[in-house]
């Protein structure tokens, strides 16, 4: 037994105790509208219909999942399309009434067998992109959401004063109550709701409980996230993960939920009643022992969680610092994941989902606040995660237990750690700069390092204080470079080079500059600059597998779908390639990790029954993947102007950022520009800049053509309603869209490729309207 | 409550087994109605060279902290139980167990293990077969996430 370990009979959080009467609280929830169901059993995977709730008109109904929506959307990420595409209209923005919040499961979720197979999709309009968001999280709700009875929830409308939604799995009952006196953020709610709706004041009981909620920063700021909560029956508290991408914790206040919660009756190994429950055992078991043999040689989840990339970003200059100016920093090593390590709470199993022994969901128990409402008080922070870590970097904190307060403050305030920390480091370059300054940040003093102004911001935005930059600042990014450039206050072009955002969302923590693949990565996606469709770093510019744009272009058309894949079927990514088969490197395409691709065609064919092979589970996911590309230009978005991104992302905006890496950029103008040494040494740094910018802008653009030449799409981006035909999606209006746009861009002249071909290079293809042939 | 001191676990005598595999039928007895043994059985005889080997479960109960559901815990009188009930089948413990002595029947998708309940004993012809006490102490292990298992 390993020195200082605490058996876990004697575990105790440490953690502040509170004391509340859920009874008085409950007494004056009212119930406003209430739906019995008749409790149906899951077959292979779908519960095979979903539930509709309208906050507004307190309409509750079923929804039949029929065989034609599992061949074309598969389940999951590609049901919440679906449902959307029913339900909201072109000109729908966050706030509309009709615009939903949308939690989906996916046909493999709730599985127990294979690690990361408890993932709910959620979907909606985002207030930072005003297109389709969507983002994947840990968590109960999604399998008992499915074992309770649907395969999707659908929130329309908004209510009138704060409720919240109860499914009840044990009686067969939707319910809307309002709830006045509970809390509204997120660590002290989930607690009050698991206490609430458990069956039994017993552990177990409070397991069967899963609260969606998000919290007050939510309800101020555009970075809403909900939090799923998790029962954790050692420490005795609801853990939560995050589904923290595009401000869906933002449309669920504004709908005025204060928590979706769902009450399972029982689950078991088999409640997905799966086609072939021993495949499953076998290749789950296979998988068990081999993270059991190898992660503590390969990437230590199980120990520190993602937080082990923080020593390798940093040893690769990929560590997004000081506003992702540099890769490096010399002080990154005192927030290595060694430093979290000490602080974690260690021995006790930390999956999201039951059975997911890959176990990345890391905590520390009885961290003593230092600000904020909760001063002093000691509770459980989740996490940090690797991006968390990476925000603390990019703001200049270097302290892990600064980490951990904003960490703690951004889940219980419900807002995305990502988009906030990749905000505030943007704010803080632009104080550095004295584009902002102390007055106009209403007395804070933002730069670089200030962990206490960046506490002091989270409070009062919070708060919902009205200062002018507290407003402004919690809209995120692309609000505040709009409101920079109206005030005039620096140059247009350095506010929105610098500025991480791209179609309105905030950049995840990764410094992209040097792979053009992974610039691609985060600007040819669907609902912004996320690192979930494809990260390419390493094999691009690491082991430069990948060098021309074809291959580049071949990368991004594969990884996005196969990624994709996950979200429709209700899986975690990790387990695919964050733990390896000893024997990967030797096979044909170790990136893709063949092995655990072939885990997975087995996996979704236990489940499910199908018979499907590699090639289909990729074609699963083009099916949605160009469905949802195609509802972005339904809304007017997903062309070549919305796939734009910032400078910053692709190559030095200032000189520092040159000076820093001054040899590479030199070698580049010499060996790529054809500029000789000597005259190199004569220009003057703002030259190099701009020539190196004017061809790394260019290079973008030719990575834009092959990218969407291999997807099927447009010169603009546009699907096409040949590829939907090819793909089965054949939806008539869809496809009168798509020909009325391409016939648009026709006659505006977008249908031509974007990057400047010289006589010796070629673009995709010659033949105008390619797709036609 | 107080928590027990000691276990028992099996001991094996090579030599004076005849490879019957009684033991194994007995087993299967206790947890499956069936006298088939072989993968429905916790405790498993092979044949290693010219003698016999027992492969089961020694109550370390490395596994205990690996269950998300708390369906193993430590029984009163020592051993590792598995309640099938509270299971929820994820195998984590089959996966994770060190010697491999966490059971999977294809009959069902909850594992199984020895229960020290003596069924084995009873049914060797020969005395191969015997509880002997020992000091739990010297025996548990803790899931440590440093070395992974």
């Amino acid at each position: 037994m390993a020195k200082g370990q605490i058996s876990i009979e004697d575990y105790d959080t440490g953690n502040t105790r509170h004391k509340w009467d859920t009874n008085k609280l409950k007494s004056v929830h009212k119930i406003i509208t209430k739906y019995d169901y008749k409790k149906g059993e899951v077959q292979r995977g779908y519960a095979n219909r979903t539930l509709y709730v309208n906050l507004s008109t307190g309409a509750i109904n079923e929804k039949p999942v029929t065989e034609d929506m599992k061949k074309k959307f598969t389940g999951g990420r590609g049901f919440g399309l679906k449902l959307l595409w029913d339900s909201i209209k072109p000109t729908t923005r966050w706030n509309s009434e009709e615009n939903e919040l949308i939690i989906t499961t996916g046909p493999l979720c709730g599985t127990t067998q294979y690690p990361g197979s408890g993932k709910s999709l959620c979907l909606t309009i985002s207030p930072s992109s005003n297109i389709i968001c969507d983002s994947n999280v840990g968590g109960f709700f999604g399998p008992y959401l499915k074992f309770s009875g649907f395969d999707a929830i659908e929130l329309q409308g908004k209510a009138k004063e704060d409720v919240v939604v109860v499914i009840d799995g044990e009686k067969g009952r939707v319910t809307v109550e309002t709830a006045s006196l509970e809390e509204t953020n997120s660590h002290l709610l989930n607690e009050q709701l698991t206490h609430m709706y458990a069956s039994e004041g017993t552990d177990k009981s409070r397991q069967k409980v899963s609260v969606i909620s998000s919290g007050t920063g939510a309800e101020h700021s555009w970075w809403g996230c909900l939090n799923f909560s998790f029962y954790d029956i050692r420490r005795k508290v609801p853990r939560m993960k995050q589904a923290g991408r595009g401000g869906l914790g933002t449309v669920l206040r504004d709908k005025k939920i204060k928590a979706i919660v769902v009450k399972v009756e029982k689950i078991d190994g088999v409640s997905n009643h799966p086609a072939d429950p021993l495949t499953l055992a076998q290749i789950g078991t296979k998988i068990h022992k081999e993270i059991r043999d190898l992660d503590r040689y390969q990437c230590n989840m199980r120990t520190v969680g993602t937080g082990h990339l923080v020593e390798i970003m940093d040893a690769y200059d990929l560590l997004p610092t000081e506003n992702y100016r540099f890769g490096s920093f010399p002080k990154a090593s005192k927030i290595y994941s060694p430093e979290f390590y000490k602080l974690f709470t260690k021995i006790i199993p930390d999956g999201c989902w039951h059975g997911c022994t890959l176990a990345c969901s890391k905590t520390v128990d009885g961290f003593t606040v230092k600000t904020g409402p909760y001063k002093r008080q000691k509770v459980t922070v989740d996490g940090p995660e690797y991006e968390t870590i990476a925000c603390g970097a990019n703001m200049g904190l270097w302290d892990p237990l600064w980490i951990l307060e904003f960490n703690f403050y951004c889940d219980t305030y419900g807002i995305d750690t990502i988009s906030t920390g990749t905000a505030i480091a943007f704010y803080m370059e632009m104080y550095e700069y004295d584009i902002l300054n102390k007055e106009r940040c209403d007395g804070l003093e933002l730069c670089f390092g200030n962990a206490e102004a960046v506490l002091e911001f989270l409070h009062r935005m919070a708060r919902g204080d009205k200062g002018e930059f507290v407003s402004v600042a919690a809209k995120g990014i692309r609000r505040v470079k709009d409101w920079l450039i109206k005030k005039g206050w620096g140059d247009p072009k350095l506010i929105e080079e610098c500025g991480m955002e791209s179609k309105g969302l905030e950049y995840s923590e990764y410094v992209t500059k040097e792979s053009l693949a992974m610039q691609g990565g985060y600007g040819l996606t669907l609902k912004g600059p996320q690192h979930d469709e494809a990260w390419l770093i390493f094999m691009d510019m690491v082991n430069n597998a990948i060098p021309t744009f074809a291959d580049k272009a071949e990368a991004l058309h594969y990884f996005p779908m196969w990624r994709t894949w996950f979200g429709l079927n209700g899986l975690c990514k990790l387990p695919w390639n964050d733990i390896e088969p000893a024997n990967n490197a030797e096979t044909d395409e170790p990136s893709k990790v063949p092995e655990h691709v072939q885990n997975y065609v087995d996996y979704q064919n236990a489940v499910t029954g199908w018979n499907v092979d590699k090639e289909e589970i990729i074609l699963q996911s083009e099916r949605c993947y160009n469905w949802q590309r195609a509802m972005n230009v339904w809304m007017g978005r997903g062309q070549r102007k919305d796939d734009w991104i910032p400078y910053r992302s692709m190559g030095p905006v200032t000189e520092m950022e040159y000076l820093s890496r001054k040899e590479r950029y030199d070698k580049q103008l010499i060996e790529k520009l054809g500029i000789t040494e000597k005259e190199v040494e004569k220009m003057d740094m703002k030259e190099k800049i701009k020539i190196l910018y004017d061809f790394r802008r260019d290079q973008y653009q030719k990575l834009a053509d092959a990218v969407y030449y291999r997807r099927g799409w447009t010169p603009n981006g546009v699907p096409t309603p040949q590829k939907m035909k090819q793909l089965g999606m054949d939806d008539p209006k869809m496809l009168k869209i798509l020909q009325q746009k391409i016939d648009e861009d026709e006659k505006t002249g977008l249908n031509v490729w974007g990057g400047n071909y010289n006589k010796r290079e070629k673009p995709p293809s010659k033949d105008h309207k390619y797709w036609e042939k | 409550m107080e928590r027990p001191t000691t276990v028992k676990i099996l001991k094996f005598y090579p030599e004076k087994c005849n490879g019957c595999l009684d033991c194994e039928s007995a087993c299967s007895m206790i947890h499956f109605k069936t006298k088939n043994g072989g993968e429905q059985s916790a405790i498993h005889i092979f044949k290693k060279g010219s003698s016999y080997q027992m492969h089961v479960c020694d109550q370390r109960g490395l596994c205990l902290d690996m269950c998300p559901v708390r369906a193993l815990a430590r029984k009163k009188n020592g051993i590792v139980w598995l309640d099938k009930n509270t299971c929820i089948g994820c195998q984590a413990c089959v996966g994770f167990c060190p010697i491999g002595a966490m059971r999977k029947s294809d009959v069902r998708i909850e594992p199984f293990k020895c229960i020290s309940c003596g069924a084995c004993v009873r049914a060797c012809p020969e005395g191969a077969l015997e509880l002997v006490e020992r000091k739990i102490d010297d025996i548990k292990e803790v899931v440590y996430h440093k070395q992974g298992v």
